[in-house]
């Protein structure tokens, strides 16, 4: 017991020192020099300091118990790195195009991009982290399938139900907000959540039970949610005045959570905490569960899993319920949000496409996504004050679609930071054996 | 230049464990030379080291006399080294031409010279007597001639050294014959080989010195003609093995499994590969289902297990019938199954020891409670299985199962079924590619589990166990039963001529 405190505060100790530090450089700072509030500015100085630390912390106990860690042997550490890799292809790659584009500006420019959230402080932190809710979400939901085996590619039309199931609920059923304004916008999350997940679970039905590719049964339900949305949104909640759908109630707004207080001036609201709720959750059903041993399992061998006497065929239905309940949540957090409408457009939302790359770029693991829609969310606002300069946000799109092929190419990356942390380490190499079949048709 | 290869003092290191430790290696030109050593002993991690998958951490490697660094495939192959891995190196879609030249295709304006490719494997393929089809995929072969494959891949590329990773575990007792005969031909032209085999047999057949491994250390190398095979096996397991199989008569009590008339019609042939076949297994019996391989057995045990549905038929389990159970139930009702492809079936190979060692009881109270898996107790049991079975690995129950030595990921299967202490235990060729210490365990094993009331259902390839572990014999051929036996009556050859189709007792 007294190991163990001792433990905690030489290593937390050493934590909360470097999070202090960089707390004092990164706000305090900037804040005396700008006319915003010392106290918030401390709080939140404080929140980030313990976040800081405690990942020291964790870092430096994990480095102390596993004396004999080899990086370049952690599939963890390999992969996480050739995400990292990837990241810096696709930046170098931009700016490289900024230079091409407009070389007086593009060191300058490269600079807004890197420093993507943080342009205006708390403000672009916010609206970094409103922007990456939805596309937390659908990355959630493609890397849930995904770990069963099954290539989700039918987000978008899960969450095209979704968001109309909440907005639907969220115009009509008003009378909720009266007993409670939380049980409103619950109500209308809920609905949503059942819309997208029984939407999903139509091309997992017919890949269980009559064996149709669910890529091609999801892209083809993209279209079919796309044409009803337009079709429903006519028939039931049109604004004719401005060809969109009604106005929601006030109580199906996503409540602020008071986050405001942290992130003055942005757009944030609740969403973030149910994305983090949903990572959590799906964490634990992945890792620590027996259906999440199962649907593991299935994923990585099918066979292996029939033998074992695990109903794959039930799995694979609630999986991709599960993902499209996530999908379909999306959705609704997106358009659950004041003066944000849904149009009877035919046109497929991009978050849901987008949730792919980003399921790719996570690892497929609940964490790895919300580190990678943060990401992204970050770039993206990077993108939107690129436009203060000569550039276009859309270098932000191809710097995504250069991370996307990056990753694709992961194997050679992952040989390549293999390398890296044994010249880093000073290990002798070696090599897996069934790499060889790969190597061989490389040539 | 007496020696062709040298590989001195290499030490290879896992996670956790020395892989190789010190270990000497001396090939002759023209030599078969064996290699022996248990499950996890660090042989395919030794041939694994010459042919470039890893470096050593200390020792060097001489060619012909001079020191080398083989840092790639490529590298060995540059220096004529060529090897036939454990489990097949083959791109499945691809045609048995399209492998044998892959990686080191001729071109003439980018083109592929596919005809003289061919041409120059036809030319192989008839002087070593290696038959195959050179257009056929390879998903569509059997794995007797995708190890032909293999073979040929090395001869196209010029190969002088030879390294055959437990080349027979995977063939029929002829296809070994013929093995065996093609390695001599290889050997009497000059070409070096390094053999790694389990069976002792074949060592004293077709080579020439044999040098052991045992954890990773290396213990000797022994002329094979002057050494008995009692003497190789205790070099290599560190203590006497026995090699007959003590066991007091079986006492069959009540019927445990029972297959009525059952038939398996295969889409693909358009055709019954099972037909009508019945038979019991009682308590307290080894029944074994012997035959040449592809006569149906696998089909048949895949329909008793509930992983391929019959055509025709009942099957009974305890006066129960279970024809149309699922896989999960006939596991409740009491049927264990160790299954032929452990890597297809057995095991998720990128899932852990432990973890694998629960993959058809996690839901059980004693892994799970309120659909959270109890960690602790999952560590607990394969840190009991790891004890009682020997199963050898780096990191113990958090290895991965596919960094594991190809006997252990068998022991951890073997483990795993017999631990579940079912009334039934099918056991389809449970000692592939075991040492001989652990096939004498495991045959051990059975008999225990026969002595205790369990039903045993045997499936084996090789005569020698079928005839010293199981009470009855049954031999299967074109789908069909053509006889029972009593393995103390019957003798070898007269197994044979059932099993090759030459006769059969009519019913
Ligand atoms: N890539 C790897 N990563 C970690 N450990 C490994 C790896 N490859 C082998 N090992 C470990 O090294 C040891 C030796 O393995 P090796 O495959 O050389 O055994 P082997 O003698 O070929 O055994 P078998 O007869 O069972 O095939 C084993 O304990 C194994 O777990
Ligand atoms: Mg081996």
């Amino acid at each position: 017991m007294v190991e163990k405190i001792k433990n905690y505060f030489i290593t937390n100790y050493l934590g909360i020192s470097t999070g202090f530090s960089l707390f004092l450089f990164i706000f305090i700072i900037p804040q005396l020099f700008e006319d915003s509030d010392l106290i918030i500015s401390l709080i939140r100085g404080i929140i980030f300091s313990i976040v800081v630390g405690y990942l020291v912390y964790k870092f430096l106990l994990f480095r102390r118990n596993n004396p004999n860690f080899v990086p370049s042997e952690s599939k963890l550490v390999v992969d996480a790195g050739g995400s990292l890799v990837a990241i810096i292809v696709g930046l170098l790659f931009g700016l490289l195009l900024m230079l091409l584009v407009n070389p007086g500006q593009a060191f300058y420019g490269f600079s807004i991009i890197l420093r993507g959230g943080l342009n205006r402080n708390f403000k672009s932190l916010g609206d970094m982290i409103f922007f990456s809710v939805p596309i937390i979400l659908t990355g959630l939901s493609v890397a849930f399938a995904f770990r069963t085996g099954l290539f989700n590619i039918g987000a978008t039309g899960q969450l095209t139900m979704g968001a109309f199931v909440a907005v639907f609920i969220g115009v009509e059923w008003g009378a909720l907000g009266e007993i409670h304004p939380l049980l409103h916008w619950g109500t209308a999350l809920l609905f949503a959540m059942i819309a997208g997940g029984l939407f999903g679970a139509i091309p997992g039905l017919l890949k269980a039970y009559r064996n149709v590719n669910e890529v091609v049964a999801s892209i083809m339900l993209n279209y079919v949610a796309m044409y009803l949305n337009t079709m429903l949104i006519v028939a039931y909640i049109y604004n004719r005045d401005y060809a969109r759908a009604l106005d929601i109630e006030e109580t199906a707004i996503t409540p602020i959570m008071n986050l405001d207080l942290i992130f003055p001036g942005s757009a944030i609201n609740g969403g973030i905490v149910v994305a983090v709720i949903v990572v959590i959750i799906l964490h634990i059903i992945l890792n620590k569960t027996t259906f999440g041993y199962e649907l593991k399992a299935v994923g990585f061998n099918r066979n292996a899993s029939k033998y074992a006497g695990m109903n794959s065929k039930r799995n694979i239905v609630y999986a991709m319920m599960i993902s499209g309940a996530v999908a379909g949540l999306a959705g609704g957090l997106m358009f659950l949000v004041a003066g944000k409408h849904l149009k009877p457009e035919n046109i497929l939302i991009p978050e849901g496409f987008t949730g792919i790359a980003i399921s790719l770029l996570g690892l497929s693991s609940p964490i790895g996504v919300l580190l990678a829609g943060l990401f992204y969310g970050s770039l993206q606002q990077g993108g939107y004050y690129l436009q203060l300069l000569n550039f276009t946000p859309e270098i932000i799109d191809i710097i995504i679609a250069v991370i996307i092929y990056a990753s694709a190419l992961g194997l050679v990356l992952q040989k390549f930071v293999k390398m890296i942390l044994k010249r880093k380490f000073l290990e002798k190499e070696d090599g897996e054996p069934q790499d060889l079949a790969v190597e061989g048709s490389d040539e | 230049m007496e020696y062709i290869i040298e590989m001195l003092n290499i030490t290879k290191e896992f996670p956790g464990i020395k892989a190789n430790d010190n270990v000497t290696l001396q090939l002759k030109k023209g030599e078969i030379h064996a290699l022996l050593g248990e499950n996890g002993a660090g042989k395919s991690t030794l041939m694994s080291v010459l042919f470039g998958l890893y470096r050593q951490e200390e020792g060097i490697i001489k060619v012909r006399g001079e020191e080398v660094v083989i840092d790639s495939p490529n590298d060995a192959n540059d220096y004529g080294i060529g090897m036939v891995h454990q489990h097949f190196k083959l791109v499945h879609n691809f045609s048995v031409v399209e492998n044998i030249v892959l990686g080191f295709e001729d071109t003439q304006y980018g083109f592929m010279k596919y005809e003289e490719a061919t041409e120059k494997i036809a030319a192989l393929s008839e002087k070593y007597k290696l038959k195959v089809n050179p257009k056929e995929l390879i998903s569509n072969i059997s794995v007797g001639m995708q190890q032909r494959v293999e073979i040929l891949k090395m001869l196209y590329r010029d190969a002088e050294i030879l390294i055959f990773d437990e080349p027979t575990a995977v063939l029929t007792p002829q296809e070994i014959t013929e093995l065996m005969s093609i390695m001599k031909d290889l050997a009497s032209e000059g070409k070096s080989i390094i053999l790694i085999t389990h069976k002792l047999k074949e060592i004293k057949e077709v080579a020439d010195r044999c040098s052991v491994l045992r954890k990773g250390k290396y213990i000797g190398t022994v002329d094979v003609k002057t050494t008995s095979v009692e003497k190789m096996a205790e070099m290599m397991v560190g203590r006497e093995v026995s090699f007959v199989v003590n066991k007091v008569d079986s006492k069959p009590t009540n019927t445990v499994l029972e297959v009525n008339d059952l038939s398996v019609y295969n889409h693909r042939l358009a055709k019954d590969v099972v037909t009508d076949v019945s038979f019991e297994v009682k308590a307290g019996e080894i029944l074994c289902i012997a035959g040449i391989e592809g006569n149906g057995q696998t089909q048949l045990i895949e329909a008793i297990t509930g992983l391929r549905n019959p055509s025709k038929g009942k099957i009974v389990l305890n006066s129960e019938d279970i024809t149309h159970c699922t896989v999960r139930n006939r596991n409740l009702a009491g049927v264990s199954h160790i299954p032929e492809d452990r890597h297809k079936h057995g095991l998720v190979l990128d899932y852990s020891l432990e973890q694998n060692l629960i993959i058809q009881t996690y839901f059980d109270k004693k892994f799970q409670s309120r659909g959270f898996i109890k960690f602790d107790a999952m560590r607990d049991n394969a840190v009991t299985l790891i004890e009682k079975f020997d199963i050898r690995s780096g990191k113990g129950a958090t290895t991965s199962a596919r960094s594991m030595s190809g006997g252990n990921q068998q022991k951890v299967i073997v483990a795993r079924e017999i631990d579940r202490d079912t009334d039934l235990l099918i056991a389809v060729q449970p000692t592939r590619g075991l040492d001989v210490g652990a096939i004498e365990y495991i045959h051990k094993q059975l008999i225990a589990q026969r002595d205790a009331g369990k039903a045993v259902l045997l499936v084996s390839l090789e005569l020698e166990e079928v005839m010293n572990v199981s009470d009855r014999i049954i031999v299967m051929y074109e789908g069909e039963v053509v006889g029972e036996f009593d393995p103390k009556v019957v003798t070898e050859n007269e197994l044979g001529l059932y099993m090759a189709g030459s006769k059969r007792s009519d019913q």
